[in-house]
Protein backbone atom coordinates (compact mmCIF):
# COMPACT_ATOMS: atom_id res chain seq x y z
CA UNK A 1 0.00 0.00 0.00
CA UNK A 2 2.75 2.34 0.97
CA UNK A 3 4.63 1.58 -2.23
CA UNK A 4 1.50 2.19 -4.28
CA UNK A 5 0.98 5.54 -2.62
CA UNK A 6 4.59 6.52 -3.15
CA UNK A 7 4.34 5.51 -6.80
CA UNK A 8 1.17 7.56 -7.25
CA UNK A 9 2.66 10.62 -5.60
CA UNK A 10 5.82 10.19 -7.62
CA UNK A 11 3.83 9.74 -10.83
CA UNK A 12 1.81 12.84 -10.10
CA UNK A 13 4.97 14.75 -9.39
CA UNK A 14 6.63 13.63 -12.61
CA UNK A 15 3.59 14.45 -14.71
CA UNK A 16 3.48 17.84 -13.10
CA UNK A 17 7.17 18.42 -13.60
CA UNK A 18 6.89 17.66 -17.31
CA UNK A 19 3.69 19.59 -17.92
CA UNK A 20 4.35 23.28 -18.34
CA UNK A 21 2.12 26.21 -19.06
CA UNK A 22 2.60 28.78 -21.74
CA UNK A 23 0.79 32.06 -22.28
CA UNK A 24 -0.01 32.76 -25.91
CA UNK A 25 -1.23 36.13 -27.21
CA UNK A 26 -3.37 35.51 -30.29
CA UNK A 27 -4.66 37.95 -32.91
CA UNK A 28 -8.46 38.18 -32.88
CA UNK A 29 -8.90 36.61 -36.34
CA UNK A 30 -7.11 33.43 -35.22
CA UNK A 31 -9.01 33.03 -31.94
CA UNK A 32 -11.16 30.06 -32.91
CA UNK A 33 -8.42 27.89 -34.50
CA UNK A 34 -6.03 28.81 -31.67
CA UNK A 35 -8.40 27.39 -29.06
CA UNK A 36 -8.80 24.17 -31.06
CA UNK A 37 -5.06 23.83 -31.57
CA UNK A 38 -4.42 24.46 -27.87
CA UNK A 39 -6.85 21.68 -26.95
CA UNK A 40 -5.12 19.22 -29.32
CA UNK A 41 -1.73 20.37 -28.04
CA UNK A 42 -2.71 19.69 -24.45
CA UNK A 43 -4.12 16.26 -25.35
CA UNK A 44 -0.90 15.20 -27.05
CA UNK A 45 1.84 16.77 -24.96
CA UNK A 46 0.27 17.39 -21.54
CA UNK A 47 1.45 20.98 -21.74
CA UNK A 48 -1.12 23.71 -21.39
CA UNK A 49 -1.34 26.66 -23.77
CA UNK A 50 -3.37 29.53 -22.30
CA UNK A 51 -4.82 31.70 -25.04
CA UNK A 52 -5.44 35.45 -24.77
CA UNK A 53 -7.04 37.08 -27.82
CA UNK A 54 -7.05 40.71 -28.91
CA UNK A 55 -5.69 43.26 -31.32
CA UNK A 56 -2.09 42.81 -32.42
CA UNK A 57 -1.22 46.47 -31.84
CA UNK A 58 -2.49 46.31 -28.27
CA UNK A 59 -0.47 43.15 -27.63
CA UNK A 60 2.62 44.91 -28.94
CA UNK A 61 2.19 47.75 -26.45
CA UNK A 62 1.59 45.25 -23.64
CA UNK A 63 4.59 43.08 -24.54
CA UNK A 64 6.93 46.05 -24.72
CA UNK A 65 5.66 47.01 -21.28
CA UNK A 66 6.33 43.63 -19.74
CA UNK A 67 3.18 41.57 -20.36
CA UNK A 68 3.63 37.92 -19.32
CA UNK A 69 3.26 36.36 -22.78
CA UNK A 70 5.61 33.68 -24.10
CA UNK A 71 4.37 33.68 -27.67
CA UNK A 72 2.66 36.11 -30.02
CA UNK A 73 0.57 34.82 -32.90
CA UNK A 74 0.32 38.08 -34.77
CA UNK A 75 -2.17 39.17 -37.43
CA UNK A 76 0.70 40.49 -39.54
CA UNK A 77 4.40 39.99 -40.19
CA UNK A 78 5.45 43.54 -39.30
CA UNK A 79 4.80 43.39 -35.57
CA UNK A 80 6.88 40.22 -35.01
CA UNK A 81 9.69 41.69 -37.12
CA UNK A 82 9.55 44.87 -35.05
CA UNK A 83 9.65 42.89 -31.80
CA UNK A 84 12.68 40.97 -33.01
CA UNK A 85 14.43 44.16 -34.08
CA UNK A 86 13.78 45.67 -30.67
CA UNK A 87 15.17 42.58 -28.93
CA UNK A 88 11.81 41.74 -27.36
CA UNK A 89 11.80 38.29 -28.90
CA UNK A 90 14.14 35.38 -29.53
CA UNK A 91 16.00 35.77 -32.84
CA UNK A 92 15.42 33.16 -35.52
CA UNK A 93 12.19 31.81 -34.02
CA UNK A 94 9.88 33.71 -36.34
CA UNK A 95 7.74 31.92 -38.95
CA UNK A 96 4.51 32.34 -40.90
CA UNK A 97 1.88 30.11 -39.31
CA UNK A 98 -1.01 31.10 -41.58
CA UNK A 99 -1.87 33.32 -44.52
CA UNK A 100 -5.15 35.09 -43.97
CA UNK A 101 -7.92 35.52 -46.51
CA UNK A 102 -10.25 38.47 -46.81
CA UNK A 103 -13.96 38.05 -47.46
CA UNK A 104 -16.77 40.52 -48.11
CA UNK A 105 -19.66 39.19 -46.09
CA UNK A 106 -23.27 39.82 -45.19
CA UNK A 107 -25.34 37.51 -42.97
CA UNK A 108 -28.27 38.18 -45.32
CA UNK A 109 -28.64 36.20 -48.55
CA UNK A 110 -28.35 37.87 -51.98
CA UNK A 111 -26.61 41.00 -50.72
CA UNK A 112 -23.06 40.22 -51.77
CA UNK A 113 -22.64 38.91 -55.34
CA UNK A 114 -19.90 36.67 -56.67
CA UNK A 115 -17.83 39.57 -58.03
CA UNK A 116 -18.23 42.10 -55.26
CA UNK A 117 -20.12 44.44 -57.61
CA UNK A 118 -22.31 45.44 -54.68
CA UNK A 119 -19.50 47.78 -53.62
CA UNK A 120 -19.95 49.90 -56.72
CA UNK A 121 -23.70 49.41 -56.97
CA UNK A 122 -24.34 50.64 -53.44
CA UNK A 123 -27.69 50.11 -51.75
CA UNK A 124 -26.26 49.95 -48.23
CA UNK A 125 -25.80 52.50 -45.46
CA UNK A 126 -22.73 51.10 -43.77
CA UNK A 127 -19.76 49.01 -44.82
CA UNK A 128 -17.77 47.66 -41.89
CA UNK A 129 -13.98 47.37 -42.08
CA UNK A 130 -11.25 46.95 -39.49
CA UNK A 131 -9.11 49.99 -38.71
CA UNK A 132 -6.67 50.04 -41.66
CA UNK A 133 -4.09 51.86 -39.58
CA UNK A 134 -3.69 49.00 -37.14
CA UNK A 135 -5.40 45.88 -38.48
CA UNK A 136 -3.93 43.97 -41.46
CA UNK A 137 -7.42 42.88 -42.58
CA UNK A 138 -8.46 46.53 -42.55
CA UNK A 139 -5.47 47.53 -44.65
CA UNK A 140 -6.28 44.68 -47.06
CA UNK A 141 -9.88 45.89 -47.27
CA UNK A 142 -8.78 49.41 -48.20
CA UNK A 143 -6.33 48.00 -50.77
CA UNK A 144 -9.15 45.97 -52.30
CA UNK A 145 -11.52 48.94 -52.43
CA UNK A 146 -8.84 51.06 -54.10
CA UNK A 147 -8.01 48.31 -56.60
CA UNK A 148 -11.70 48.15 -57.54
CA UNK A 149 -11.90 51.94 -57.80
CA UNK A 150 -14.68 51.92 -55.22
CA UNK A 151 -12.89 53.54 -52.29
CA UNK A 152 -14.03 57.13 -52.94
CA UNK A 153 -17.65 56.03 -53.33
CA UNK A 154 -17.87 53.96 -50.17
CA UNK A 155 -15.68 56.08 -47.90
CA UNK A 156 -18.59 58.03 -46.35
CA UNK A 157 -20.24 54.70 -45.53
CA UNK A 158 -17.30 53.12 -43.76
CA UNK A 159 -17.66 52.14 -40.13
CA UNK A 160 -14.45 51.07 -38.48
CA UNK A 161 -14.00 48.30 -35.92
CA UNK A 162 -10.99 48.50 -33.64
CA UNK A 163 -10.11 44.94 -34.57
CA UNK A 164 -11.48 42.27 -36.87
CA UNK A 165 -13.69 40.81 -34.11
CA UNK A 166 -15.53 44.10 -33.65
CA UNK A 167 -15.76 44.53 -37.42
CA UNK A 168 -17.50 41.16 -37.60
CA UNK A 169 -19.77 42.15 -34.69
CA UNK A 170 -21.01 45.28 -36.52
CA UNK A 171 -22.08 43.08 -39.45
CA UNK A 172 -23.39 40.15 -37.40
CA UNK A 173 -25.71 42.41 -35.38
CA UNK A 174 -27.04 43.86 -38.65
CA UNK A 175 -25.93 47.38 -37.88
CA UNK A 176 -23.76 47.33 -40.99
CA UNK A 177 -25.29 45.42 -43.91
CA UNK A 178 -21.94 44.07 -45.02
CA UNK A 179 -18.27 44.19 -44.19
CA UNK A 180 -14.76 42.97 -44.92
CA UNK A 181 -13.92 40.28 -42.38
CA UNK A 182 -11.52 37.37 -42.07
CA UNK A 183 -12.60 34.20 -43.84
CA UNK A 184 -11.77 32.32 -40.64
CA UNK A 185 -14.55 34.17 -38.83
CA UNK A 186 -17.38 33.15 -41.15
CA UNK A 187 -16.30 29.76 -42.50
CA UNK A 188 -18.17 27.00 -40.62
CA UNK A 189 -17.74 23.42 -41.82
CA UNK A 190 -16.67 24.60 -45.25
CA UNK A 191 -19.72 26.83 -45.69
CA UNK A 192 -20.47 30.52 -45.22
CA UNK A 193 -23.91 31.66 -44.06
CA UNK A 194 -25.60 34.55 -45.84
CA UNK A 195 -23.85 35.90 -48.91
CA UNK A 196 -20.17 36.45 -49.45
CA UNK A 197 -17.36 37.13 -51.88
CA UNK A 198 -13.94 35.71 -51.16
CA UNK A 199 -11.73 38.53 -52.36
CA UNK A 200 -9.26 37.37 -55.07
CA UNK A 201 -5.75 37.44 -53.68
CA UNK A 202 -4.47 39.62 -56.50
CA UNK A 203 -6.45 42.56 -55.12
CA UNK A 204 -4.49 42.87 -51.86
CA UNK A 205 -1.05 42.05 -50.54
CA UNK A 206 -0.93 38.70 -48.73
CA UNK A 207 -1.81 38.79 -45.04
CA UNK A 208 1.13 36.88 -43.65
CA UNK A 209 0.53 36.05 -40.02
CA UNK A 210 3.74 35.41 -38.15
CA UNK A 211 4.43 33.69 -34.85
CA UNK A 212 7.25 34.73 -32.60
CA UNK A 213 8.82 33.44 -29.39
CA UNK A 214 9.03 36.30 -26.90
CA UNK A 215 11.83 36.80 -24.38
CA UNK A 216 9.59 35.67 -21.52
CA UNK A 217 9.18 32.28 -23.18
CA UNK A 218 12.82 31.72 -23.97
CA UNK A 219 13.32 28.88 -21.46
CA UNK A 220 9.72 27.68 -21.37
CA UNK A 221 9.50 24.08 -22.59
CA UNK A 222 5.78 24.35 -23.29
CA UNK A 223 6.30 27.47 -25.39
CA UNK A 224 8.90 25.77 -27.57
CA UNK A 225 6.68 22.71 -27.88
CA UNK A 226 3.65 24.81 -28.85
CA UNK A 227 5.54 26.60 -31.62
CA UNK A 228 6.83 23.29 -32.91
CA UNK A 229 3.30 21.84 -32.80
CA UNK A 230 1.89 24.84 -34.64
CA UNK A 231 4.59 24.72 -37.30
CA UNK A 232 4.76 21.03 -38.11
CA UNK A 233 1.96 18.98 -36.59
CA UNK A 234 -0.46 17.65 -39.21
CA UNK A 235 -3.55 18.09 -37.02
CA UNK A 236 -2.61 21.68 -36.28
CA UNK A 237 -2.13 22.35 -39.98
CA UNK A 238 -5.47 20.76 -40.81
CA UNK A 239 -7.19 22.97 -38.25
CA UNK A 240 -5.57 26.07 -39.77
CA UNK A 241 -6.61 25.04 -43.29
CA UNK A 242 -10.15 24.22 -42.18
CA UNK A 243 -10.63 27.87 -41.19
CA UNK A 244 -9.83 29.01 -44.69
CA UNK A 245 -6.24 30.08 -44.18
CA UNK A 246 -3.54 28.96 -46.57
CA UNK A 247 -0.09 27.88 -45.51
CA UNK B 1 0.66 71.75 -28.68
CA UNK B 2 0.37 70.95 -32.38
CA UNK B 3 -2.93 69.24 -32.79
CA UNK B 4 -3.76 67.82 -36.19
CA UNK B 5 -7.07 68.73 -37.88
CA UNK B 6 -8.34 65.28 -36.86
CA UNK B 7 -7.46 66.04 -33.25
CA UNK B 8 -9.36 69.33 -33.39
CA UNK B 9 -12.31 67.59 -34.95
CA UNK B 10 -12.29 65.02 -32.13
CA UNK B 11 -12.01 67.75 -29.51
CA UNK B 12 -14.89 69.74 -31.01
CA UNK B 13 -17.03 66.63 -31.29
CA UNK B 14 -16.31 65.65 -27.69
CA UNK B 15 -17.26 69.11 -26.40
CA UNK B 16 -20.47 69.09 -28.47
CA UNK B 17 -21.40 65.66 -27.19
CA UNK B 18 -20.66 66.52 -23.56
CA UNK B 19 -22.52 69.86 -23.69
CA UNK B 20 -25.62 68.42 -25.31
CA UNK B 21 -25.63 65.42 -22.99
CA UNK B 22 -25.37 67.67 -19.93
CA UNK B 23 -28.15 69.93 -21.21
CA UNK B 24 -30.50 67.03 -21.91
CA UNK B 25 -29.72 65.33 -18.60
CA UNK B 26 -30.34 68.51 -16.56
CA UNK B 27 -33.58 69.03 -18.46
CA UNK B 28 -34.91 65.51 -18.03
CA UNK B 29 -32.95 64.50 -14.94
CA UNK B 30 -34.25 67.35 -12.77
CA UNK B 31 -37.89 66.21 -12.72
CA UNK B 32 -36.71 62.64 -12.08
CA UNK B 33 -34.47 63.74 -9.21
CA UNK B 34 -37.23 65.94 -7.83
CA UNK B 35 -39.74 63.11 -7.90
CA UNK B 36 -37.25 60.71 -6.31
CA UNK B 37 -36.52 63.21 -3.53
CA UNK B 38 -40.21 63.80 -2.73
CA UNK B 39 -41.85 60.47 -3.31
CA UNK B 40 -42.99 58.16 -0.54
CA UNK B 41 -43.96 55.50 -3.06
CA UNK B 42 -42.86 51.95 -2.39
CA UNK B 43 -41.52 51.78 -5.95
CA UNK B 44 -38.82 54.32 -5.09
CA UNK B 45 -36.01 51.75 -4.56
CA UNK B 46 -36.81 50.34 -8.00
CA UNK B 47 -36.24 53.68 -9.71
CA UNK B 48 -33.25 54.62 -7.56
CA UNK B 49 -31.66 51.31 -8.57
CA UNK B 50 -32.42 51.84 -12.26
CA UNK B 51 -30.85 55.30 -12.18
CA UNK B 52 -27.73 53.93 -10.48
CA UNK B 53 -27.29 50.98 -12.89
CA UNK B 54 -24.82 52.69 -15.26
CA UNK B 55 -22.51 53.21 -12.27
CA UNK B 56 -21.94 49.50 -11.85
CA UNK B 57 -22.48 48.11 -15.34
CA UNK B 58 -19.33 47.65 -17.44
CA UNK B 59 -19.34 49.78 -20.61
CA UNK B 60 -19.14 46.56 -22.62
CA UNK B 61 -22.59 45.54 -21.32
CA UNK B 62 -24.14 48.94 -22.05
CA UNK B 63 -22.43 49.08 -25.45
CA UNK B 64 -23.42 45.57 -26.42
CA UNK B 65 -27.08 45.97 -25.46
CA UNK B 66 -27.33 49.37 -27.14
CA UNK B 67 -25.84 47.90 -30.32
CA UNK B 68 -28.43 45.11 -30.30
CA UNK B 69 -31.28 47.35 -29.10
CA UNK B 70 -30.63 50.04 -31.72
CA UNK B 71 -29.82 47.55 -34.50
CA UNK B 72 -32.23 46.57 -37.29
CA UNK B 73 -33.56 43.64 -35.25
CA UNK B 74 -33.82 45.59 -31.99
CA UNK B 75 -36.99 47.32 -30.79
CA UNK B 76 -35.55 50.83 -31.00
CA UNK B 77 -34.01 50.13 -34.41
CA UNK B 78 -37.36 48.93 -35.73
CA UNK B 79 -39.16 51.93 -34.28
CA UNK B 80 -36.65 54.28 -35.93
CA UNK B 81 -37.14 52.42 -39.23
CA UNK B 82 -40.91 52.82 -39.02
CA UNK B 83 -40.56 56.51 -38.25
CA UNK B 84 -38.10 56.75 -41.13
CA UNK B 85 -35.51 58.60 -39.06
CA UNK B 86 -32.59 56.32 -39.73
CA UNK B 87 -30.74 54.12 -37.29
CA UNK B 88 -28.71 55.26 -34.32
CA UNK B 89 -25.49 53.22 -34.28
CA UNK B 90 -22.56 54.97 -35.97
CA UNK B 91 -24.30 58.36 -35.63
CA UNK B 92 -23.97 61.38 -33.36
CA UNK B 93 -27.55 60.85 -32.21
CA UNK B 94 -26.68 57.33 -31.12
CA UNK B 95 -23.71 58.58 -29.11
CA UNK B 96 -25.92 61.22 -27.52
CA UNK B 97 -28.47 58.63 -26.40
CA UNK B 98 -25.71 56.35 -25.11
CA UNK B 99 -24.05 59.21 -23.23
CA UNK B 100 -27.34 60.20 -21.61
CA UNK B 101 -27.75 56.66 -20.29
CA UNK B 102 -24.10 56.36 -19.30
CA UNK B 103 -23.94 59.70 -17.43
CA UNK B 104 -27.46 59.61 -15.99
CA UNK B 105 -26.53 58.82 -12.36
CA UNK B 106 -23.84 61.51 -12.34
CA UNK B 107 -26.55 64.12 -12.91
CA UNK B 108 -29.56 62.68 -11.14
CA UNK B 109 -27.85 61.65 -7.90
CA UNK B 110 -26.32 65.06 -6.97
CA UNK B 111 -29.64 66.73 -7.80
CA UNK B 112 -31.62 64.24 -5.74
CA UNK B 113 -29.23 64.67 -2.81
CA UNK B 114 -29.49 68.44 -3.05
CA UNK B 115 -33.30 68.36 -3.11
CA UNK B 116 -33.39 65.94 -0.19
CA UNK B 117 -31.10 68.19 1.86
CA UNK B 118 -33.58 71.06 1.74
CA UNK B 119 -35.43 71.57 5.01
CA UNK B 120 -39.05 70.48 4.68
CA UNK B 121 -40.16 73.57 6.62
CA UNK B 122 -39.04 75.78 3.73
CA UNK B 123 -41.71 74.22 1.51
CA UNK B 124 -44.29 74.48 4.26
CA UNK B 125 -43.51 78.14 4.80
CA UNK B 126 -43.82 78.74 1.07
CA UNK B 127 -47.09 76.82 1.00
CA UNK B 128 -48.59 78.96 3.78
CA UNK B 129 -47.74 81.94 1.57
CA UNK B 130 -49.91 80.28 -1.08
CA UNK B 131 -47.09 79.26 -3.37
CA UNK B 132 -48.26 76.56 -5.79
CA UNK B 133 -46.19 73.34 -5.97
CA UNK B 134 -44.63 74.52 -9.23
CA UNK B 135 -43.95 77.91 -7.70
CA UNK B 136 -42.34 76.24 -4.69
CA UNK B 137 -40.13 74.18 -6.97
CA UNK B 138 -38.80 77.17 -8.91
CA UNK B 139 -38.57 79.73 -6.09
CA UNK B 140 -37.50 77.49 -3.20
CA UNK B 141 -36.05 74.19 -4.39
CA UNK B 142 -34.05 75.32 -7.41
CA UNK B 143 -32.21 78.24 -5.71
CA UNK B 144 -31.46 76.15 -2.63
CA UNK B 145 -30.23 73.25 -4.74
CA UNK B 146 -27.86 75.43 -6.76
CA UNK B 147 -24.70 73.64 -5.58
CA UNK B 148 -26.36 70.37 -6.59
CA UNK B 149 -26.98 71.72 -10.09
CA UNK B 150 -23.37 72.80 -10.37
CA UNK B 151 -22.09 69.40 -9.27
CA UNK B 152 -24.54 67.60 -11.56
CA UNK B 153 -23.60 69.68 -14.60
CA UNK B 154 -19.85 69.41 -14.03
CA UNK B 155 -19.88 65.68 -13.33
CA UNK B 156 -22.26 64.96 -16.23
CA UNK B 157 -20.06 66.93 -18.59
CA UNK B 158 -16.74 65.52 -17.37
CA UNK B 159 -18.00 61.95 -17.27
CA UNK B 160 -19.21 62.21 -20.87
CA UNK B 161 -15.84 63.60 -21.95
CA UNK B 162 -14.26 60.59 -20.24
CA UNK B 163 -16.54 58.08 -21.95
CA UNK B 164 -14.75 55.42 -23.98
CA UNK B 165 -16.00 51.85 -23.94
CA UNK B 166 -19.56 52.54 -25.00
CA UNK B 167 -18.51 54.91 -27.78
CA UNK B 168 -16.03 52.37 -29.05
CA UNK B 169 -18.72 49.71 -29.23
CA UNK B 170 -21.45 51.68 -31.01
CA UNK B 171 -19.53 54.53 -32.68
CA UNK B 172 -17.74 52.90 -35.58
CA UNK B 173 -14.88 55.41 -35.27
CA UNK B 174 -16.12 57.85 -37.95
CA UNK B 175 -14.24 61.18 -38.22
CA UNK B 176 -16.42 64.22 -37.41
CA UNK B 177 -19.31 62.00 -36.36
CA UNK B 178 -18.30 59.52 -33.69
CA UNK B 179 -14.53 59.73 -33.23
CA UNK B 180 -14.24 61.46 -29.88
CA UNK B 181 -10.99 62.31 -28.08
CA UNK B 182 -10.80 59.11 -26.04
CA UNK B 183 -11.18 56.97 -29.18
CA UNK B 184 -8.65 59.10 -31.06
CA UNK B 185 -6.14 58.49 -28.26
CA UNK B 186 -6.84 54.76 -28.37
CA UNK B 187 -6.24 54.82 -32.14
CA UNK B 188 -2.88 56.50 -31.68
CA UNK B 189 -1.83 54.00 -29.02
CA UNK B 190 -2.91 51.07 -31.18
CA UNK B 191 -0.97 52.46 -34.14
CA UNK B 192 2.10 52.86 -31.88
CA UNK B 193 2.02 56.64 -32.45
CA UNK B 194 2.84 57.33 -28.85
CA UNK B 195 3.88 60.99 -29.13
CA UNK B 196 0.56 61.88 -30.80
CA UNK B 197 -1.23 59.92 -28.08
CA UNK B 198 0.68 61.79 -25.38
CA UNK B 199 -0.43 65.20 -26.66
CA UNK B 200 -4.13 64.39 -26.43
CA UNK B 201 -3.76 62.29 -23.29
CA UNK B 202 -1.99 65.14 -21.52
CA UNK B 203 -4.81 67.46 -22.56
CA UNK B 204 -7.35 65.10 -21.00
CA UNK B 205 -5.31 64.86 -17.83
CA UNK B 206 -5.09 68.63 -17.43
CA UNK B 207 -8.74 69.10 -18.36
CA UNK B 208 -9.96 66.55 -15.82
CA UNK B 209 -7.91 68.06 -13.05
CA UNK B 210 -9.00 71.63 -13.77
CA UNK B 211 -12.66 70.67 -13.94
CA UNK B 212 -12.59 68.82 -10.65
CA UNK B 213 -10.45 71.48 -8.99
CA UNK B 214 -12.92 74.19 -10.03
CA UNK B 215 -15.81 72.11 -8.82
CA UNK B 216 -14.36 71.55 -5.37
CA UNK B 217 -13.17 75.16 -5.10
CA UNK B 218 -16.49 76.72 -6.09
CA UNK B 219 -18.52 74.11 -4.33
CA UNK B 220 -16.72 73.00 -1.17
CA UNK B 221 -18.37 70.05 0.51
CA UNK B 222 -19.73 71.17 3.82
CA UNK B 223 -19.67 68.68 6.61
CA UNK B 224 -23.42 68.36 6.62
CA UNK B 225 -23.89 68.25 2.86
CA UNK B 226 -24.42 64.81 1.38
CA UNK B 227 -21.67 63.48 -0.80
CA UNK B 228 -22.28 63.88 -4.49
Amino acid sequence: MKTLLTTLVLAAYITHANADETYVAVAANFAAPAHKIAAEFEKRTGHKAIIATGATGKFYAQIVNGAPFDILLSADDETPAKLEKEAQSVTGKRFTYAIGKLVLWSPKPAIVDANGDVLKRGGFDHLSIANPKVAPYGAAAVETLKALGAYEVVQPKLVVGENIAQTHQFVATGNALLGFVALSQVLKDGKIEGSSWIVPEKLYSPIRQDAVLLNKGKDNKAAAAFLEFLRSNKTAKDIILSYGYSL
Amino acid sequence: MNFTPQDWSAIRLTLELASLTTLLLILFGTPVAWWLSRTTSRTKPLFVSLVAMPLVLPPSVIGFYLLVFMGPNGPLGQLMDQLGIGRLPFSFGGLLLASCIYSLPFVVQPLQNAFEAIDERMYEAAATLRASPLDRFFTVAVPLAKPGFLTAAVLGFAHTVGEFGVVLMIGGNIPDKTRVVSVQIYDYVEALEYSEAHRLAALMLVFSFIVLFLLYTLNPTKKKAPAA
